[in-house]
Formats: C-alpha cells, structure tokens, sequence
C-alpha cells in the first residue's frame, strides 16, 4: 500500500508505438479511444514480467535442471566433470541393494505419516470445526486457541515436543503416564524407540497442523445455508441425520480439497525429522522422509544426482496427489 | 445453526471447548513457563507447570551468551529474520500483485498462456526444486540476497491477487481510464487502494511461510552471520548440556513476532486461508 507513490513516477513504457504487434493487438481492444492507441499489451507483458521472470528462474528452470542432473553422476567442487548416467540413479534408488535402502524406507515413512495424519488429521480438524462452528460467547477466542498452533514455526513444534517426549522419566509424557499408573510407568525412549518415533513425529504434526485444516472446514461449514438445517430438524431428523445429510453433503468439497492438501503437505515433511534427529535423539531410520533422504543425499553425501532423482520422484508423487484431487473435486462442485 | 440452547447445554458446550482448548494449549504454556524457570525445573515431570521460581534470567542469558562472533549474535539472527521476511514480504506483494492486475485486468494475446504457465508453477513445491537451486546457486551460499530472492516471485500469490482483482467491477477502471489514467496509475491509485484485504492476506500468510521457513537455510547457511531464527533454534537446541530454561527462552523470542501479527491482524489470516483454500 506504500507503494501508490511509485504510480506517478513510472513512465508508461516508451512512447513511440512499436509497429505492426501494436497493430494487430488493438483490433481486440472494445473501442479505440480517440488520441490514446492501446499499449494494454504492453503494460501487461511488464507488468507481469518480474514475478514471470522469477518463477521462471526460481521454479521452472530449478524444476527442469532437476531432472536433468538426475540423468547425471554430479557431484559439488569434484574435479569430475559430470558424467551422463542414464537412468542409473533411479535404478539405484529403487533396485540397488546397498542403496535403495535408505529410499526404500523413506518412502515408506512418508507413506506411513501420510496414512495416518490424512484421516485422522482431517476428521480431527471436522470435529473441532463442527464444536467451534456455533454461536456462542468467546468462540472466537476457541477458534483462535486451536488455530494458534499453525503460527509456530515448525523447528520450534519439535523443540517443544522434544522435552514433552523426553526419554527421561522426568520427560512430561512419561511422568503424566507414571502419575496415572500410579508409579508403573518408568522411563520410556518415545523419540529414539523405532516403534514410537513415526507416532511421536506424527503427533506433534497434527499439534501443529490441525488447526489450519480446521480454519478451512469451518469456512466451508458457515457456506452450508442454515435453512437447511431448519429444514431437517422440522423432519425430526436427529443430530446423526442432520450430520450425514446436510453436513458432509455440504463441505464434501471442502473435505476432499482438506484431504488432499493434507496428504500433499504429508509429503513435505521435513524440518521436524530434521531437528529432531540432529538434536533430539529421534531415530532417524525409522523416520526419515523423501524430503529428508533429498537433502541428506545432496548436502551430506554430496550425491547431486542422486538427489535430483528423489526429487523427481518427490514431485510424481505430489504431482498424482493433485491430479487426484482435481479429478475428485470437479464433480463434487456441480452439485 | 439456529437452535435454541439451554443454560444447560450452554454449559456443557463450554465444558468440553475448555477442556479440549487447555489440552492442546499444554505445549504452548509448557513453552512460556519453561522459559521462565530454572533449567533443571523445566524438565522435572509434572512440576514443569507449575510456576515457581520465575524470572527472566534466561531471557538475558541468551542475549548474553549469544553475542559472540564463534555463537553467532542473536540480534543479528533476528536482524536476519526481520530483513528476509520484510524483503519477501514487500518484494513480493508488489510484484504479485501487478502481475496479478497485468493478467487479470489487460487485455492482451498471451495473457491466458502466461496465467496458464504460473497455475501449472503453482503446483511445484519449493521443495522438489530445492536441491537444483542450492546446485545453481552454490557459490551464493551464506549471502543474504539469495535466502530472499527465490520467494518474492511466488505463483500462489499472483493466483490470490488474481481471483481478488476480477471480483473487481470493471466500470470503477473504466471510469479512471476515461479520465485519462493508464494502467499503472489505474493500479497503484485505485486499484491498491481498494483491495487492502487482498493485500493484508496475502502478505500475512507470506510472513508466516517466511518467517518459519527452515529447508532454505538448512541447505544454503553455514555461516552464524547470515542465520535466521528458525536455523539458530535448530542449532541451539543441539547445545551440550542443553540449558532447557534457555532453549525455552529463545523459542519464545523466536514464535513471538508471529504471535503479534497473529493477534492483530488475526481476521486477516484466518480469512486469507479460508478462502484461498474454500476457492482451491
């Protein structure tokens, strides 16, 4: 909003009309207005030109040069030059006994968090949302406690959850299990214990996470027009009716869009296996996640390739979640 | 939902919001009192919460102790956090939203492709483009410029500019085009003005992303010089023996910004993802 100053500085490009494209471009124009020729075509190609230009240079071309170099062995500061390589990366990956293994499992984390925060982040996020979509005092301070959560930075979720875990049986988690067993509990390893950890991470995921979704479902629930609902009760229809009648067929939209960005933002995971592990004891071969094997690949192995092929597959996998949702979600708005 | 409530299930509606509130705010008091306590207090079961002891030792400590060149300066990570974030922040508003208005408001051949080409970007996470980048930009690393630059550009936020602008009547345009405006003074005189909630949300979720963003740094900064908060956090937490009363400390001054924005401008962000999300 600062910016309405730089309007009366910037020259409206230059004032000669370039030729025959200007000619052209001002047949679609509604009216020709006397004295002023149309340069829309113009001002709108510069207009739009910094943040095309950037994507361009920050996503696109990133984004192609990945898939190049996952065709190469290419390595930071080798005296090498790269060398072409084939598929021989995404071969390793996937068949290559000493080093599919790490992948393998990282697929097979993120596919674990995926399967479990999905539905229950999702149904966890419906529930909050029915509770806070109701007309009482202070329910805007309600809605603002759960969403709170989201704003934390997600290295600080994890430095939080990492004392709440903590394997001492000082650790919050434990001596609240030790209080409730009255003394049985004793000390127990959440973060570092293989069986645990996955559901440590996950939990303290959806901590952070439910309160979006929630924010998006309760938009959707308040688009249900109330009518219906007056509607259905003149029915006698009881509160599980009017749930599976009028709600879900109100935000079904709305709750595929929430699974789905769910299951995307899944894959994403990253920065709290990558505190957790570097810090806090978690274990990380019963954590680490595409993103992860990604980064670890590339900055401590230095494997650039290699790297660039996780990559890859990281983005087929983000790219069929997508195009799943759009196939589920078109049908769901004609109705 | 017009139902009529009695005192009674008023009550009860209280009850189990209260109940469900405290509990998920457990963490976020843990934090708060914790970094108000002695360290050895702060991971000591149960007594963790309760509030004794309490001072803002931990809060000087970690200004004190983070104040050398080998540590790095904590004004200087939150220096760096502040800038990046005004930088991507400010970048980009101005430059989304006049490609935003260049896309949705001119008419010109083309205009449908290039959209078209920033809604397939829109579907690239950074992160499947983050190991080229920090190949690219390798000899960049621990500069400030490119720990801002790959984020001002950013396709989400043309798409939210883009859906805010066409809702636009055309005749408030026409009206300032007949005047004798051009598309830029249409755009920064009347077009920015009127669409402060646009603005207002989409620079407020950029902060949020921009203030937490981790992966970036995590590949780009090695030098304490150019860390941002949520790296140092990283970093700090990983301090032998971890001081927790600290740790607590400096999480606090970390999350505290975004609290602020949060609870001013709360309408705003609740309501730019809500409906970016409801639009999807």
């Amino acid at each position: 909003m600062k910016s309405v100053e730089p309007a009366h500085a910037a020259p409206p490009g230059p004032e000669q009309t370039p030729s025959a494209t200007t000619v052209k471009s001002a047949r679609s124009t509604r009216s020709a207005r006397p004295g002023r020729k149309n340069r829309d075509w113009l001002h709108g190609l510069l207009m739009s030109a910094p943040a095309v230009v950037g994507l361009i240079l920050f996503v696109g071309v990133p984004f192609g040069y990945a898939v190049v170099l996952s065709f190469y062995n290419v390595r930071l500061g080798s005296p090498l030059a790269p060398s072409f390589f084939g598929l021989e990366q995404y071969r390793r990956l996937f068949t290559d006994p000493d080093m599919s293994g790490p992948f393998l499992r990282a697929l097979l984390n993120n596919l674990t968090f995926a399967a479990v925060v999905v539905p229950v982040q999702t149904a966890l996020a419906l529930a909050l949302a029915i509770l806070l979509n109701r007309k009482l005092k202070a329910i805007g301070l309600f809605r603002s406690l759960f969403f709170m959560p989201v704003v934390f930075p997600m290295a600080l979720v994890a430095v939080i959850w990492r004392l709440i875990l903590a394997r001492s049986d000082q650790g919050m988690l434990n001596s609240a299990l030790n209080a409730v067993s009255l003394g049985n509990w004793g000390a127990f390893d959440w973060l570092g214990d293989g069986a645990t950890a996955m559901a440590s991470i996950i939990v303290l995921s959806i901590w952070q996470g439910v309160g979006f979704q929630m924010v998006i479902l309760l938009a959707g629930l308040q688009q249900i027009p109330g009518e219906l609902y007056e509607a259905a009760q003149l029915d006698r229809a009881s509160r599980w009716q009017r749930f599976r009648h009028v709600t879900l067929p109100g935000i079904r939209g709305t709750l595929v869009f929430v699974a789905m960005l769910t299951s995307v933002l899944s894959f994403r995971v990253f920065d709290q296996v990558y505190v957790l592990v570097r810090g806090g004891g978690l274990n990380e071969e019963a954590t680490r996640t595409v993103m992860y094997q990604a980064v670890t690949t590339a900055f401590d192995q230095n494997n650039i390739g290699q790297a660039s092929a996780i990559t890859v597959v990281f983005f087929m996998i983000v790219v069929v979640l997508t195009l799943i949702q759009r196939r589920v979600v078109r049908p769901g708005n004609e109705d | 939902m017009g139902t009529t409530r009695t005192p009674l299930r008023r009550f009860i509606d209280y009850a189990v919001l209260g109940v469900l509130a405290f509990i998920f705010v457990l963490p976020v008091l843990y934090l708060f009192l914790g970094s108000l306590k002695p360290s050895d207090e702060v991971l000591d079961g149960l007594s963790g919460f309760l509030p004794t002891h309490l001072s803002l030792d931990n809060y000087s400590t970690v200004l004190s102790s983070l104040d050398s060149d080998s540590t790095g300066h904590f004004r200087r990570f939150m220096g760096v956090s502040l800038l990046l974030a005004f930088v991507v922040v400010t970048g980009g508003l101005f430059v989304n939203s006049m490609a935003a208005y260049g896309l949705s408001r001119l008419k010109w051949r083309g205009r449908e492709a290039v959209f078209t080409l920033i809604l397939l970007l829109m579907l690239v996470p950074f992160e499947s483009v983050a190991v080229p980048l920090f190949y690219m930009f390798n000899d960049q690393r621990n500069t400030l410029p490119i720990l801002a630059l790959p984020f001002i550009a950013n396709a989400f936020s043309v798409y939210q500019f883009h859906t805010f602008f066409r809702s636009i009547p055309p005749s408030i345009e026409e009206a300032a085009r007949i005047d004798g405006a051009g598309p830029w003074r249409t755009f920064f005189a009347i077009i920015v003005p009127m669409s402060k909630p646009a603005f207002a949300s989409v620079a407020i979720l950029t902060f949020l992303i921009q203030w937490g963003s981790f992966l970036w740094p995590v590949l780009m900064v090695s030098d304490p010089s150019v860390r941002p908060l949520p790296l140092e956090m990283s970093v700090f937490q990983g301090q032998q023996p971890p001081d927790w009363g600290q740790i607590f400390a400096f999480g606090v001054l970390l999350v505290l910004p975004v609290l602020v924005v949060f609870a001013f401008f709360q309408r705003w962000f609740v309501q730019g993802v809500a409906s970016s999300a409801v639009k999807g």
